[in-house]
């Protein structure tokens, strides 16, 4: 039994509060990492190369050296050993793993590897000097297509591992082979999860430097996981951890792109050692398109065996996830992370997953806002449209029929989740509300009976995702090379101000308000009172940082255990000072008081200062006043929610208009509804994206097509309404705050609700799917094809 | 080396730049003008918008020599005496910036955008900053914010 309730919170949470943040970031006073300008600083430009895949037969610098501000060249030969990147998920025992390396030694195996590294003292020489270095290849055949990889004699881009094949993971649940025999009919489909470029604004940038009074190297970085970094970059290097310190200041985006350990960081330490001074690079956005990781780009194979009457029997995915050319920090798991969530919010008796990863001549992949989860919910979600077709239901009534009911919670779904809490019925009910959801269906009946050249197509998607990497034995059981804690330190300083050291590392969340929102309820002080600190192994020395909508999940655990140490540290020495026993002090809003005789009372600012002084602290207490904690999640954590898009589509032109969008999203106790609106918006913009307008292509050469920002489709304000969004709230079971996680719940859900509403309106016509983005071009392609007696 | 002089932010600035340098980078290299940042190199982000003669312009496309004699406002020159400008509020009340890389580019390009129309409908607003990219609020704030800024400034 679930149960979903009015809107909770205390004081601070649940508050709209308006963020702290942003009187730095509207009036320019942020710190960028490229704002840091240190003197004596080396500008570092990297010379990518233009193909591919090739050898290098010879690279010339000596003209570059020559050139003015030229300090050093360096090529493969310089650093034959040191690796850029590395991966910590080796998902299979059998895995084919691969070397990175941080500057290309005799082979180059996707457009934009780097093959030479110039410093120069200022900024624009450096990038001039590139154009002086000779690079003479030989080219070698690209690895473009996923299938074609696979297939005997095709090149390969690792010729010494002898095959293309990554791995093949599988992950039989129950028996599918039954549930095919037990079922009327098998739907099947082939569904394309295209290649995106995560594109944060801020482009990553890196300041290395040695800070002169020790031995430590100061690396300032635009990235999201400044603690996992340091220790990579200490293995990956060889430097001390301890002389290694990773500042992520103001960072502008990230949404996975900054999920990742970079050759750009790995050189800038490496050279700062080596050179004695500091070294900066910042990225042009053409080099992010190539340099920095892609995401999704699978090709999925979707079977679902159903009986006549609706109901889900088993599903079979089987995947290929393409690699790119080497495996970074988590490549051939993000493809993984989506592995437990194919069946969705459905109750069904079978799931066979197999997903087998896939080199190519191409830029790594790796995590982008979703990170496996919003490829499986596309499939479960599309899937679930075309057997209501198929079987003709109405799509609705197909999904109320096989999800989980409010009262079956807690649920052990068919990968073996359990998934706490949800009421579907609930925020269905209140999204299709908001759409007029019938008035809609009528509208799209008139429209077809009158036959006009723009239809209208309703796409639904009610999703759940999995929050909050995540236990860590959990995570080990999947041979992940790291836990899932989450830290946090809350200290009382001796003026009654609070410093609240977290281990997450925001980068446009508002952490360092809903945190202090958090504490604030806890420790009874004002939320301007609290400084949240983050993002800084100097200042902040624990933490697993932020990525996959774990933060709040699970750092907001540690706060809050954190600040009840704290009030516990502080009502001994209350008690002691009031003359009492503990058991005798109540405490609220920040004062502690006697028990019936509330005019004997003290705040936690004046113990605050006690504990400063020291001079009258209870024997056996330490002084200074702080509370500590380190959590490990018990479980994940499963947002959900109902999202549903009108969709306009001309058959003539195949242009496609978004008319409306209404989601309800269930993230349990919200802490700021601000800024959980704020992150629905951000989500359901780069999923609505990924339907209608991104996608990164290549040309059969292996070569980017849509390299920059004017060939990358981002969209616009033009191009997206604004939503309607509302929430229910069924607070986490599993979670002390009650809460689960909103950052990527928008991105998952809103992609299969758009396709699903584009085949809605040309479903008459035969199209059975629509490859994204269903751009013009795409969707007009799936009408002609089907009308010429194919499926799309 | 040519020599320009511009004010900026108020204050008028001298110095030497070669012709190729950007405007943008003069602000940041040069002046320490760090408030204003780049997002592409391809002049489609509007990230490094500023206020060149009252008008806004992606100083990425703009040469530095092309200013002289011009008066330019960037993000950290709008507040004026401490009180932030309507568009900065309206931002923060309707939560229109996320990581606020676009920021200071929405923000200066709003604020051309209200000089040319007092009362923009959502569509006029939303054409008025395409030139402008975010990729973290989805736009929907930014939109409000807009809105509400205007309200404020016709004195509703
Ligand atoms: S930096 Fe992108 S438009 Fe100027
Ligand atoms: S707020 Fe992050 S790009 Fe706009």
């Amino acid at each position: 039994m679930t149960e979903t309730v009015e809107r909770t919170g205390g004081p601070a949470i649940g508050r709209p509060i308006r963020r702290k943040e942003d009187a730095r970031l509207l009036t320019g006073r942020t710190n960028w990492t490229d704002n840091i300008q240190l003197p004596g600083t080396l500008y570092m430009s990297l010379l990518r190369c233009p193909m591919a895949h090739a050898k290098i037969i010879n690279i010339d610098t000596s003209a570059a050296l020559a050139a003015e501000g030229v300090v050093a060249v360096y090529t493969g030969k310089d650093f034959p050993e040191l690796p850029g990147s590395t991966c910590v998920w080796p998902v299979t025992d059998e895995i084919v793993m691969s070397h990175f390396p941080a500057i290309c030694l005799d082979e180059v195996k996707f457009g934009g590897d780097v093959v030479a590294v110039v410093l120069a003292t200022e900024k624009y020489l450096s990038v001039d000097a590139l154009d002086l270095i000779d690079v003479d290849y030989e080219p070698l055949p690209a690895v473009v297509d996923m299938e074609d990889a696979l297939k005997p004699g095709s090149p390969l881009v690792h010729s010494d591992k002898g095959t293309n094949e990554c791995y093949v993971a599988k992950m039989p649940c129950g028996d599918y082979e039954a549930a095919t025999v037990k079922a009327d009919r098998v739907v099947k489909r082939r569904f394309i999860n295209q290649r995106l470029i995560p594109s944060p604004m801020e482009p990553r940038a890196v300041v290395a430097a040695p800070m002169g009074m020790s031995d430590e190297i100061t690396i300032w970085t635009s990235t999201q996981i400044p603690h996992v970094l340091r220790v990579l970059l200490a293995l990956l290097t060889g430097i001390p951890e301890n002389n290694l310190r990773v500042v992520a200041p103001d960072v502008g985006g990230g949404f996975g792109a900054k999920l990742q350990i970079n050759r750009e960081e790995v050189l800038a330490v490496v050279l700062a050692q080596k050179l004695g001074r500091p070294i900066k690079w910042t990225e042009t956005r053409s080099e992010h398109m190539v340099g920095t990781h892609h995401g999704r780009d699978q090709i999925q194979d979707i079977e679902m065996a159903v009986m006549n009457d609706g109901t889900l029997v088993g599903m079979k995915v089987d995947l290929l996830a393409d690699m790119g050319a080497y495996l970074q920090i988590i490549t051939p798991g993000t493809p993984l992370l989506g592995m437990f969530m194919y069946s969705g919010i459905y109750k069904m008796e079978a799931l066979d997953f197999t997903c087998t990863g896939v080199y190519t001549t191409k830029t790594p992949t790796d995590a982008y806002r979703g990170a496996g989860r919003p490829e499986a919910t596309y499939a479960i979600e599309r899937i679930m449209d075309e057997v209501a077709f198929e079987l003709g239901i109405e799509p609705l009534e197909l999904r109320k029929k096989n999800w989980i009911k409010h009262e079956e919670f807690p649920y052990t779904q068919i990968a073996g989740l359990t998934y706490d809490t949800g009421n579907y019925e609930a925020a269905t009910a209140r999204a299709l509300e908001l759409f007029g959801y019938d008035e809609l269906r009528a509208e799209q009946a008139e429209r077809r009976a009158a036959g006009g050249p723009v239809q209208l197509g309703i796409g639904i998607s009610t999703f759940t995702e999995m929050c909050g990497l995540a236990p860590s034995r959990t995570l080990g059981a999947l041979k992940y090379v790291a836990g899932g804690w989450e830290h946090c330190t809350i200290r009382a300083l001796p003026t009654g101000k609070i410093e609240l050291i977290t281990g997450t590392s925001p980068h446009g969340q508002g952490h360092e308000t809903a945190w202090s929102q958090i504490a604030s309820d806890i420790i009874g002080v004002p939320v301007e009172d609290i400084e949240v600190v983050h993002g800084d192994t100097g200042r902040a020395p624990y933490g697993m940082d932020t990525y996959g909508s774990r933060s709040l999940a699970v750092g907001g655990q540690a706060i809050k255990l954190a600040g009840e140490r704290l009030v516990e540290k502080a009502r001994i020495i209350a008690a002691h000072q009031l003359e009492v026993s503990p058991d005798d002090v109540e405490f609220a809003h920040g004062t502690y008081s006697v028990k019936g005789d509330p005019e004997k009372s003290t705040t936690i600012q004046a113990i605050a200062f006690e504990a400063f002084t020291a001079h009258n602290l209870p024997d056996g207490v330490e002084p200074t006043l702080s509370g500590e904690s380190t959590v490990d999640p018990m479980d994940f954590s499963y947002p959900h929610g109902t999202h549903l898009a009108a969709m306009e589509v001309d058959t003539e032109t195949g242009q496609v208009t978004l008319r409306k969008y209404v989601c309800v999203d269930d993230c349990g106790v919200q802490i700021n509804p601000l800024i959980v609106e704020g992150q629905v918006h951000g989500g359901l913009a780069q999923g609505i994206a990924q339907a209608l307008f991104e996608g990164a292509l290549y040309d059969a050469e292996g070569n980017l097509l849509t390299g920059n920002m004017g060939d990358y489709l981002l969209p616009s304000a033009v191009d997206l309404p604004s939503f309607i969004t509302d929430r229910t709230v069924t607070p986490s079971t599993t979670h002390p705050l009650g809460t689960k996680g909103i950052g990527e719940a928008g991105a998952i859900a809103s992609t299969p609700a758009i396709i699903n509403g584009v085949v809605d309106a040309i479903r008459h016509l035969g199209v059975n799917d629509v490859f994204m983005p269903a751009s013009p071009q795409n969707v007009w392609r799936a009408i002609q094809t089907a009308q010429n007696g194919g499926a799309a | 080396m040519i020599h320009i002089g511009v004010t900026v932010d108020g204050i008028l600035r001298h110095g030497d730049v070669e012709p190729r340098t950007l405007l943008v980078h003069w602000l940041r290299e040069d002046l320490g003008l760090v408030g204003t940042p780049i997002g592409c190199d391809t002049s489609n982000c509007g990230a490094c918008t500023v206020l060149i003669d009252g008008r806004s312009a992606k100083s990425c496309s703009v040469l530095a020599v092309q200013v002289e004699g011009a008066t330019i406002t960037t993000i950290q020159g709008l507040a004026q005496d401490g009180e932030w400008h309507p568009v900065q509020k309206a931002f923060k009340e309707c939560h229109g910036l996320q990581c606020g890389y676009c920021t200071p580019g929405m923000v200066l390009a709003s604020v051309d955008l209200l000089s040319e129309n007092a009362n923009p409908t959502e569509d006029e607003i939303r054409h008025g900053l395409e030139g402008n990219l975010c990729r973290c609020t989805g736009y929907h704030n930014i939109v409000k914010a807009v809105a509400m800024a205007a309200a404020e400034m016709r004195g509703e």
